[in-house]
């Protein structure tokens, strides 16, 4: 937090569309889109690792592409569209990335997992059958000290192979190791 | 503890499938609540001043400025918490806020809550501090030589925090019977454990006087025990929760000042509390590893069979305890357990310093002499002229024998391990075979599962589990462990969905709360899958054995002839015969009363019986083996790893894609410190952290990220729940070895320190090319002044586990009780 004294009374005011819902907010001005997610939308699901822009954590969409959400102002979103975690469930269904990543252990603290979540829909978005290494450039700004990101690509890959209508299922590597 | 059969591998439905994470969907979808996640009303922030000297008397602190600002609603200071207190009861050294002294810089000194962050961070910085500045104490090396100023006034003498001798045969006499005797210099520079999440914590004090705190911890219950001790309450109006940690290894496992410093302060205002460290300040609570200058001597006969070894380690603690005595003991227990070692001298030293503490990261001060060792074996099997793969596999440990330091091996699986990764890599083809620039290297390793004794020195289990059977068919299983990613509420469902025939997502798992779960240590040691499943088992044929008596008078079969599968309980021999799980809860309910039982779990004695025998008995070792291919540059000594094929003997899995996961992420860490990781201080008198930031404390992406073959090794082993040892911290210990012999392979240069980096190897490279000695590393030992050695003839001279020195052992020595 910088070291000043915000005035109470000054208030910003945005409307912008969060997960496909119009929202209006008001809040301090100097806040970044991350706290006014997780502090005044009760968007907890958007996470923090530096807030300095470091670390992919608290990544979300911005109009469709990844953005360090501690890094971009709230009062910059006017009229944007922003993608969360929380949008990504389709009503009770979960995303095939979600569900990849469930499947396979790509969560493993759970921490990181909102930011590369969002990444790697961006990169299905825009590529539906990346390479491993198009996946490791897509993701390399998000760390992950749990994984050792292995998990991670073939979760993503699983994902992508579903959301092109395959019948995908993880190799017995995957889940077994080599034998 | 459990039924024979739940050890040794019988047929399974759960255990050792791939299963989903109980909590998955929950992290997926950002439903789980992390502390920092939680919000309470009337809540106010805290944040912590901290130390901007490294060693400092504190002449006087005016926190007049901070109080008057508008928003503030409390101010506290270290007098008001005089209490001292540590992990470890012999390492009491540590205050909420400073008293009188700071040790580092980041040391808490002051702290304030407010309505907002925004104005508690204007308060701290509106507390003036008037500073004595003392002459720090910069270096290991440098403690050795200056016993003033004293950090501490504790220890044996001067900064030195710990100091231990141990003699296990004489290896002297090793030496003298051996036909090669090497002797070599290591560092291994020290790194921190960087979760993702800061630590965050969250206190509430009710209006009945009851304290709540919810806490990224590790281990609630020593958070539990130093709240009360700290803020003088009784430990029954105290309840720690435990939130699910984002990533721990090892560094959320202290109890930590801002935990106590929220507590004190919603005490203090009436009001709930929250803090969350900010990035640059989870480096100053670090408790990582320790940075540790090692010197290792073996003798070994022509065919490499070690007949002493004497290894030495020197740690740079940094300002307190924390658990750094058993860091210390660690540094010397493990060497034993790979390959049989006749004779051992082990000789270790902690001292203080003036920078952040050191402590548990994973592996707890065991890589630093594991990559020692490794490299060592890999310089001796080359002066024997023995392929190092043939060398390790001719001088393994037996299974179900005892070291030369009285730890228990069981199973024991690491020539298979060795034996997959080598073929794996094509070891005989490639390795002194490829081109200059490209190398394999191969390392093994071995790691507790669990510690064998608690922290504290008690009798009681480490390990408890409830469970309680809901009429509609529900179980709940209550247990202390504390879930930091590694999936150990997921373990608990497995195995009793297993006994109880039902499905791991049919269970409700409570688990890291003192007020609702039996006590579980914590998630260190690599304790919780073994510990806590074995607790659990107890606990579910607990109640299997109740609802089974009724269900079988029901169907009116023989007790031992009923399944308990698919969410029923039926006849092996007419499975149409049976009831719904449900229904036999019902039955055994209204025949026998509320169904709920208990499971716990004590670790088995240390044959060892001599003042430090308490830090490397556990209930079973597991085993790994890598081989890591390194490609260097030599115009620019830059070192990449394009590939690591690591074996892993893991007993039994539990859940095969979650063991996939932590030999994974153990593999990233340690090539994270292998190349690039270091906590590192300017060179001035300053002791300022270099990089306490994400940026520029380098940690690998997934561009530096290597490929990963990974073989699970299964030899069950009797002491772990059906068969399964620990995986979440024994695979990273290869790796960093295991690169640094590749690097050896591949350009000819010894790199005998962590990290490898670019301007090392380059180093070693010119020194190659000058004709000189091709090594980069340390090339001496300080004097250190060593105590009387505890001698303890090993097993296979006659001993029994007890010291035969002049000092006798005492029947509980509670220093000795930790790890």
């Amino acid at each position: 937090m910088a070291n000043r004294r915000p005035n109470p009374r000054v208030e910003a005011h945005i409307g912008f569309v969060v997960n496909g819902e119009p929202t209006e907010v008001s809040f301090a001005p100097h806040k970044t889109l991350l706290e006014v997610l997780r502090e005044d939308l009760d968007l907890t699901g958007t996470k923090h690792g530096c807030e300095l822009g470091e670390c992919g954590t608290c990544t979300v969409l911005l109009d469709g592409q990844p953005v360090l959400s501690c890094l971009v102002l709230g009062i910059a979103c006017e009229g944007r569209r922003i993608r969360t975690v929380e949008g990504m469930r389709e009503g009770p269904h979960l995303h095939p990335l979600q569900d990849a990543f469930a499947e396979l252990g790509a969560a493993q603290c759970g921490y990181c997992t909102p930011g590369l979540l969002l990444t790697a829909e961006a990169l299905l978005d825009e590529n539906s059958s990346p390479s491993r290494d198009e996946i490791k450039n897509a993701l390399s700004g998000n760390l992950c000290r749990c994984t050792g990101y292995i998990k991670i690509y073939e979760a993503v890959e699983l994902a992508a192979a579903r959301m092109r209508g395959e019948d995908a299922r993880p190799t017995a590597e995957t889940i077994y190791g080599r034998r | 503890m459990g039924g024979g059969d739940r050890r040794q591998g019988g047929p399974t439905r759960v255990i050792g499938t791939p299963q989903r994470k109980v909590d998955a969907a929950a992290k997926v979808t950002g439903e789980t609540l992390f502390s920092d996640d939680l919000v309470l009303p009337r809540m106010l922030y805290a944040r912590i001043l901290r130390s901007t000297q490294p060693h400092a008397r504190i002449a006087h602190i005016d926190a007049s400025a901070a109080e008057a600002i508008e928003g503030v609603k409390a101010v506290l200071t270290g007098e008001a918490l005089p209490t001292a207190f540590g992990i470890l009861p012999v390492s009491q050294d540590e205050h909420t806020l400073a008293v009188h002294k700071v040790r580092f810089i980041g040391d808490p000194v002051a702290a304030v809550a407010a309505v907002t962050e925004e104005i508690a961070t204007e308060a701290i910085d509106a507390i003036q501090v008037e500073y004595e500045p003392l002459e720090p104490i910069t270096s290991a090396e440098e403690a050795t030589e200056k016993p003033d100023p004293r950090i501490h006034d504790y220890g044996p003498a001067g900064n030195f925090h710990k100091l231990i001798d141990l003699e296990f045969g004489d290896v002297d006499q090793g030496f003298g019977e051996a036909g090669l005797v090497r002797e070599d210099f290591f560092f291994y520079e020290g790194s921190t454990h960087l979760p993702m999440e800061q630590h965050a914590a969250v206190a509430s004090w009710s209006p009945d006087e009851k304290l709540t705190l919810w806490s990224s911890t590790q281990t609630p219950h020593y958070v539990h025990r130093a709240l009360a001790k700290v803020l003088g309450l009784l430990a029954a109006h105290i309840r720690v929760v435990a939130c699910p940690n984002g990533g721990g290894f090892g560094g959320k496992s202290d109890p930590f000042s801002h935990e106590i410093v929220v507590a004190k302060l919603a005490m203090m205002t009436g009001r709930p509390v929250k803090i969350t460290l900010t990035r640059e300040e989870v480096f100053y609570c670090h408790r990582g590893r320790h940075p540790t200058l090692m010197w290792v001597k073996t003798g070994v006969a022509r065919d490499g069979s070690i007949k002493g070894m004497h290894f030495r380690t020197l740690l740079d603690g940094g300002a307190y305890g924390s658990y750094g005595v058993a860091s210390t003991y660690y540094t010397g227990a493990l060497q034993t357990v790979t390959y049989h070692v006749e004779r051992y001298k082990f000789q270790g030293a902690r001292v203080f310093t003036n920078k952040a503490p050191c402590g548990p990261k994973r592996g707890h001060g065991t890589p630093q002499p594991r990559f020692a060792l490794e490299i060592h074996i890999d310089k001796i099997a080359e002066d024997l002229g023995i392929d190092p793969a043939e060398l390790r596999l001719k001088h393994l440990v037996p299974a179900e024998s005892l070291t030369a330091n009285y730890l228990s091996v069981g199973s024991m699986g690491l020539g298979e391990c060795i034996r997959r990764v080598t073929d794996g890599a094509r070891w005989k083809e490639r390795f002194r075979k490829l081109p200059l620039g490209r190398g394999v290297g191969l390392a093994c390793s071995s790691y507790i599962t669990g510690a064998g004794l608690a922290i504290y020195w008690n009798d009681m289990p480490h390990s408890g589990v409830q469970l309680k059977c809901d009429r509609g068919g529900g179980v709940t299983v209550f247990c202390g462990s504390t879930d930091i990613g590694q999936g150990s509420d997921s373990v608990l469902a497995y195995v009793v969905a297993e006994i109880l025939g039902i499905e791991p997502l049919d269970l409700r798992i409570v688990t890291a709360d003192t007020d609702l779960t039996p006590v579980d240590l914590g998630s260190y040691s690599s304790r919780v899958t073994l510990m806590t499943g074995n607790a659990a088992i107890q606990a579910a044929e607990r109640a299997r054995t109740i609802l089974a008596q009724h269900a079988a008078k029901a169907l009116e079969v023989p007790v031992d002839r009923l399944v308990f599968a698919d969410r029923r309980v039926f006849d092996a021999e007419d499975p149409d015969n049976g009831m719904s799980f449900a229904e036999a809860v019902v039955r055994a309910e209204a025949a026998h009363g509320t169904v709920g039982t208990v499971g716990s779990y004590t670790p088995p004695n240390s044959a060892g019986r001599y003042r430090g025998a308490g830090v490397g008995p556990s209930p079973a070792y597991s085993y790994s083996a890598a081989v890591a291919e390194a490609e260097v540059d030599p115009a620019t000594g830059i070192v990449r790893i394009p590939k690591i094929w690591i074996a892993h003997d893991v007993g039994r899995c539990i859940n095969p894609v979650n063991v996939m996961g932590q030999v994974e992420g153990s593999v990233y860490m340690g090539l994270g410190e292998a190349v690039m990781e270091e906590m590192a201080y300017r060179s001035n008198r300053s002791v300022v952290h270099k990089m306490p930031s994400l940026l520029e404390y380098k940690s690998p992406t997934t561009l530096e990220m290597c490929d990963v073959v990974t073989y699970l090794v299964e030899d069950p082993d009797p002491a772990g729940p059906f068969g399964a040892k620990e995986v979440g911290q024994g695979p990273l210990l290869p790796i960093p070895p295991a690169i640094a012999n590749a690097v050896y392979d591949a350009v000819g240069v010894r790199v005998d320190e962590v990290p490898l980096t670019p301007e090392k190897v380059l180093k070693a490279l010119k020194r190659k090319a000058a004709g000189q000695e091709p090594r980069v590393g340390p090339t001496k030992f300080p004097e250190i002044p060593w105590p009387e050695p505890i001698r303890v003839p090993p097993p296979w001279e006659g001993g029994d586990g007890r010291a035969v020195s002049a000092t006798p052992v005492t029947a509980s020595v509670p220093e000795e009780r930790q790890h």
